[in-house]
């Protein structure tokens, strides 16, 4: 079940909070720090579209990071890490022995595998994002399996050591994690707590000393359960209110050996990434030490979603990888199997899905590098983008996978031709690290928040006309625009290349629409909006679209500008994306205007679902009547 | 006692690509191509290391002759386990004329300069496949060579080299200093870990000049054509062995 709160127009921070598994700050004092940070203004593409801006700072020109020494540094990894994965790992034996073979992973201990992200004085590789990014695309193109195993133990496991760790905790931890001699976990999901994280009944008590907290509780799932030796345990903690004194259940993280009272079921069977280890751990009056607490107590919730939140563009990266592996696969077999006297490339059908899937990798790659890349230069205000580039490079995989099986026809579907296993391994990805749902409410609930405050700072100068002339008759005007059908003067001309200028214009128009539904649907439903998961739904989905449309549109006019090889081909890739996506937000927003067919729609579909809820199931009667 | 090897290693275009000709037929395409360490250096590299790690090796010298991208093949041999590189600066243009006897010139030059006890070559080069810079830096150096070496053992300043040779193996001895070439059984070279990568930035690369070392790179050959080889022609399907034989005849195979 998801918890919602309600709240006004201006939907505090709290509703978003009870999004789980998603991101941004928890509570009284995140909240307070996430209205001072909304003070600066967000620089971020995805929280102006919301408010029918243009953000372009962080999207335009398409960010590149790496310095001259950090570009060599990386690309003298980048070939060895590969070689790694073709001659060494095996992903298949993985897959069949339902774990990561021993040699393979004494070998990714030795590369350095397991420590991308630790300073080197503490014994990492000391990568940024964008470094780190390169380089887990490389294990996602061969085995994810691996992937999985390697990411929860450092883009989950250990990351809130990174992110809010002592020193003395980095200076004790992070040199073992990152050689790979103890391998971490990251323990947030419960039997009774999913998607709603705050739920979780795992309890710290404190000792009446205050040197120690005992914990005791169940968590599932765990990748990494079985084999880890460190976890980053979130429990409930009872903290006294310093003014009222009244005691306050709060979640507080915990860095957590592997020691008495710890323990861990046996490795759960998975339809998919079978390679990584997942168990239950059970934590059964476990003494802490308090000087393992991680990011202070009472702060366990905005622990937990930034850890998350700083580690999806890494999903990203790594899918695009896979999506290359399976065009590879699909290319290679449309080029070489005849039937009917033709090449499988030569035939319509085969080309468009080719293209479509060279598309939705051309998407989710441009995604991840410059997220990355907004991460490396310092952005805070990246949450929607990530949750975005999770939930796109997830289905994308899926689709791009799905298509080159298709391709590939019975040759696919046997377990030898290796493509069988990416699939079951992908399906994960769009539940773990908060369910591509989840994250749909939570992208639209974010920036829904935003896009509120806005309006009412608008609705407080239109009580108070004095108050700021300026900006009502501004807005005004750009409203009234907007409403006429008008443009409203906001242009992409300068920031993309001439000759993407047509697919610019389409982005803007998608853009201009979704920020009037945006601001019908606020003043519609107000507060309401959180129970309207059906519109907020369809608000995520076109936010994706437009997010997507802005990043090919990026990355082509840059490989255009700079004269690359391929420039002409990204292009092409560019318009596709762009006329397909701005068809489907204008389609998408038009059922949330009134007579749009989407109310009608929507009612329908509560009523089937409330009916199979009645019947236990399928309702309509047998064409048979038997 | 503890000997100072100099390994030469090559940039050569990547073995897993597929090498196209230039459309002038002047050469093969190499912008934009990937490049790596010849293997057949790889197991060169390997096979120092080794000596080093059983402290016969003391000092291992990576060299590379080419443009400014064979500083990358280097890096790659420091972190594999060379101590210092040395890249003899030769102009892309100029590279493509580089031959086996200007680089075994270069070589035996540094083989002196640096006091080096063994020189250390990959057997030939996976893009010109020569197979003659070893032998040819032996002769100018006159040193003693162990070429298409599957075995190296050192006792003392005796080298004793098991080679690959047609129908069997041959064991040699003979004095340092001396050249070996590494045979394909040699060794399999490790894998350069990112932490050992980290390690190598911190190593020093020297930079000189062929006219540094007194080596005049003028080329004495000329190419005149470079083409792919010519297409297979499509075979016929026989039904019987009679029917193979006759064919065989027709051809004139037998």
């Amino acid at each position: 079940m998801i918890r919602l709160s309600r709240s006004v127009l201006r939907l505090p921070a709290a509703t978003v909070r009870c999004y789980a598994q998603t991101a941004e700050p928890a509570k009284k004092d995140g909240a307070t720090e996430a209205q001072s940070q909304k003070q600066v203004e967000s620089r971020s593409f995805a929280v102006g579209m919301f408010s029918g801006f243009i953000h372009t700072e962080q999207v335009f020109p398409y960010p590149s990071v790496l310095s001259e020494d950090q570009s060599q540094f990386l690309s003298e990894l980048v070939g060895p890490v590969s070689r790694f994965f073709q001659e060494v790992n095996n992903p298949m034996l993985n897959d069949d022995l339902q774990r990561v073979d021993d040699k393979t992973m004494a070998g990714l201990k030795e590369l350095g595998a397991f420590g991308l992200q630790v300073p080197a004085d503490l014994g990492g590789m000391g990568l940024n994002n964008t470094q780190y990014a390169r380089l887990v695309e490389i294990v996602g193109l061969h085995d994810l399996g691996v992937g999985i195993t390697l990411g929860a133990h450092q883009s989950i496991g250990f990351k809130g050591i990174l992110l809010y760790g002592t020193e003395e905790q980095k200076k004790k931890y992070l040199p073992r994690l990152a050689s790979g001699e103890t391998i971490a976990a990251f323990c947030l999901t419960e039997p009774s707590s999913g998607s709603d994280a705050a739920s979780i009944r795992t309890t710290a008590k404190k000792s009446p000393c205050g040197s120690f907290y005992t914990l005791t509780g169940g968590k599932l799932w765990i990748s990494n359960g079985g084999i880890a030796d460190l976890f980053t345990v979130f429990a409930k903690t009872q903290i006294p209110d310093p003014s009222s004194g009244e005691i306050k259940e709060k979640i507080t993280a915990f860095i957590v050996e592997r020691g008495e009272g710890v323990s861990h079921g046996p490795p759960d069977k998975k339809l998919g990434i079978r390679a990584s280890n997942t168990a239950a751990l059970h934590f059964d009056e476990v003494r802490v030490p308090a000087e393992n607490v991680l990011g202070g107590e009472g702060n366990g919730f905005k622990v937990a979603m930034n850890i998350l939140n700083n580690g999806r563009f890494g999903m990203a990266a790594a899918l695009s990888g896979t999506m290359k592996g399976m065009i590879q696969r699909a290319v290679d077999h449309a080029t070489n199997r005849t039937q009917f006297g033709s090449k499988l490339h030569t035939f319509g059908v085969i080309q468009e899905k080719l293209a479509r899937m060279a598309v939705l990798q051309y998407v989710t790659e441009s995604m991840a590098y410059m997220i990355s890349a907004n991460m490396d230069s310092g952005a805070k205000d990246f949450q929607i983008e990530a949750a975005i580039s999770k939930i796109f490079g997830s289905e994308a995989a899926w689709m791009v996978t799905d298509e080159c099986i298709q391709i590939l026809g019975g040759t696919g579907f046997m377990k030898d031709g290796g493509v069988e296993r990416v699939l079951r391994d992908l399906r994960i990805f769009r539940i773990f690290e908060g369910t591509n749902d989840i994250l749909r409410l939570f992208v639209s609930l974010n920036g829904l928040q935003s896009a509120g405050k806005e309006l009412k700072s608008l609705q407080k100068a239109i009580s108070s006309p004095l108050g700021n002339p300026q900006l009502l008759l501004k807005e005004g005007l750009r409203r009234a625009r907007r409403r006429a059908g008008l443009g409203t003067g906001l242009t992409l001309k300068g920031h993309v290349h001439s000759e993407v200028e047509k697919s610019a214009e389409l982005a803007v128009g998608a853009l201009e629409d979704f920020g009037l539904v945006v601001e019908e649907v606020l003043i519609k439903y107000g507060k309401r909006i959180v129970d309207e998961q059906f519109i907020l739904h369809r608000i995520a989905d076109a936010a994706i679209d437009l997010y997507a449309m802005i990043v090919v549109l990026s990355r082509s006019s840059r490989s255009l500008s700079h004269g690359l090889p391929t420039a002409v081909h990204e292009k092409i890739l560019c318009d596709i994306w762009c006329a397909e996506a701005a068809e489907r937000v204008h389609r998408n927003l038009k059922s949330l205007r009134s007579g749009g067919g989407g109310s009608s729609l929507f009612r329908n579909l509560r009523s089937v679902s409330s009916a199979l809820v009645e019947n236990g199931g399928v309702v309509a009667s047998h064409p048979l009547g038997l | 006692m503890a000997l100072r090897a100099l390994v030469g290693v090559k940039r050569v275009i990547d073995y897993a690509v597929k090498v196209r000709v230039k459309p002038d037929k002047t050469g093969v395409v190499t912008d934009g191509v990937k490049h790596s360490m010849n293997p057949f250096c790889e197991i060169a590299v390997e096979e120092a290391v080794r000596l080093k790690e059983k402290k016969i090796v003391s000092e291992i010298i990576a060299v590379s002759c080419g443009p400014q991208q064979c500083q990358e093949t280097i890096r790659t041999a420091l972190a594999m386990g060379a101590d210092r590189g040395i890249h003899v600066d030769v102009s892309a243009k100029d590279s493509e004329t580089l031959g086996p006897f200007q680089v075994s010139k270069i070589l035996a030059a540094l083989a002196k300069k640096e006091n080096a006890n063994m020189v250390i070559l990959g057997k030939q080069a996976i893009d010109d496949d020569c197979n003659q810079t070893g032998q040819m830096t032996a002769a100018l150096l006159d040193w003693p060579q162990a070429t298409f070496a599957s075995e190296v053992k050192v006792e003392g300043d005796k080298l004793t080299v098991v080679r690959e040779i047609d129908g069997g193996l041959e064991t040699i001895s003979m004095n340092l200093p001396a050249v070996v070439t590494a045979d394909l059984r040699l060794n399999e070279p490790r894998y350069a870990t990112l932490p050992n990568i980290m390690k190598a930035k911190k190593k020093k690369i020297e930079s000189v000049k062929p006219a540094d070392l007194g080596v005049d790179t003028a080329s004495r050959i000329q190419i005149l054509s470079v083409e792919d080889p010519p297409q297979r022609q499509a075979g016929v399907k026989v039904e019987t062995v009679e029917d193979l034989v006759s064919k065989l005849k027709e051809s004139g195979c037998i």
